[in-house]
């Protein structure tokens, strides 16, 4: 059902977006404030994927509690962009491996990909913003 | 829908260099700037890594940051491409995206 | 070509603010279009007109309030992120109930709507950052 809002977006070409994600959260705020940007990016209807290679698969570990360092913790952010219909969520696999994390540590559902396949995922979109 | 990556990182300091290789792939170019240049001089840890990578990509490095950091263009390895910022931006134009590896 | 940079390091403490001029100086010589330079992250800090750096140091701040004056560039400030470190125009600083205003010549101060549209309409994104 078309929402309401709908009829005043402008028609026009959909982009292949991807969010590269290689940074920890908390140490530094790139991780919060690319999940912002992914956030108002919803709104545009582009194609949006998101993409958690080298550090950056720390920021979907479960379990994060921040009580201790006063920082808000937004992991379950990551959870709510289903609701913006940011579904495609590529994790590598490498990545994880490296960390001696697997799928079952992660706080959402993702697809994970290997090193290759993430290579082509980001050789397949038309604009890349990498945080 | 070749790509341009872009590493502004020493290879000593961070992993943006070395993942951005593991991530290029061929007909890609990788353009080293800012501390991204320290990759491509001779005799580095990093340099065998370098050559291999010029097998089916294409590497730049921005001259200005080489002589800014008291490097000579000389010793830059062959095959990489010394490039100014003109150059830079032609090669934003000629390849269809970037990626910068922060 | 129409090109759009992101700048995501405020000035001095990272190369990328000076890479991203002398990027942006490159494109307009060689006769292409800036669809605009879009300031997040701590990138927000290359708009607040009060840094006085030393006289015989680059003027960051002056040199992009001097291109958007001559080429006419769209220089968009992320609103969330300059909340949070403190760089306002007038309107904000009105709306926010604070004694005054630092955002240089050349600025404005907009949503990240402005970035997702810039990698619509530009042919090319370049991010500068760390």
């Amino acid at each position: 059902m078309a929402e309401p809002w709908e009829d005043d977006e402008v028609e026009g070409p959909v982009f292949k977006f991807l969010y590269v994600n290689r940074k920890a959260p908390y140490g530094t705020i790139y991780a919060l404030e690319s999940l912002e940007v992914v956030l108002i990016a919803a709104a545009f209807e582009q194609d949006v994927s998101l993409a958690f290679v080298d550090d950056g698969v720390y920021q979907i570990k479960k379990g994060q509690d921040t009580a201790g360092i006063g920082m808000k913790n937004f992991s379950p952010t990551y959870r709510a962009l289903e609701g913006y219909d940011v579904e495609k969520l590529y994790v590598e696999k490498e990545a994880l491996e490296e960390r001696g994390l697997t799928t079952d540590d992660l706080i959402v559902p993702v697809e994970v990909v290997s090193r290759a396949e993430m290579a082509d995922l980001m050789d397949e979109q038309d604009v890349i913003l990498s945080f | 829908m070749a790509q341009l990556h872009t590493v502004n990182k020493s290879p000593f300091e961070r992993n943006a260099f070395v993942s951005c290789l593991e991530h290029a792939k061929e007909g890609s170019g990788i353009l080293l700037f800012e501390d991204g240049v320290y990759a491509a001089m001779n005799g580095t840890a990093v340099a065998d890594k370098v050559k291999a990578a010029l097998s089916g990509r294409s590497l730049y490095v921005l001259g200005p940051d080489v002589k800014a950091r008291g490097l000579s263009e000389d010793n830059v390895i062959d095959g990489v491409k010394v490039v100014d910022y003109e150059g830079f931006v032609d090669l934003v134009t000629e390849y269809d995206k970037v990626q910068s590896w922060l | 070509m129409k090109l759009a940079v992101m700048v995501n390091e405020g000035p001095y403490q990272h190369q990328s603010a000076d890479s991203a001029l002398q990027f942006v100086r490159a494109a307009l010589s060689k006769g292409h279009e800036i669809f605009r330079v879009f300031f997040y992250h701590d990138g927000v800090n290359n708009s607040t007109r009060f840094p006085v750096p030393p006289q015989d140091d680059r003027n960051i701040v002056d040199s992009w309030s001097k291109l958007a004056a001559e080429h006419n560039i769209d220089l968009v400030v992320c609103i969330a992120a300059a909340q949070r470190r403190g760089i306002l125009d007038a309107d904000e600083a009105k709306r926010q109930g604070k004694d005054g205003n630092n955002i240089a010549p050349g600025f404005r101060i907009s949503g990240l709507g402005q970035l997702i549209e810039a990698g619509i309409q530009a042919d090319r994104l370049v991010v500068f950052g760390d």
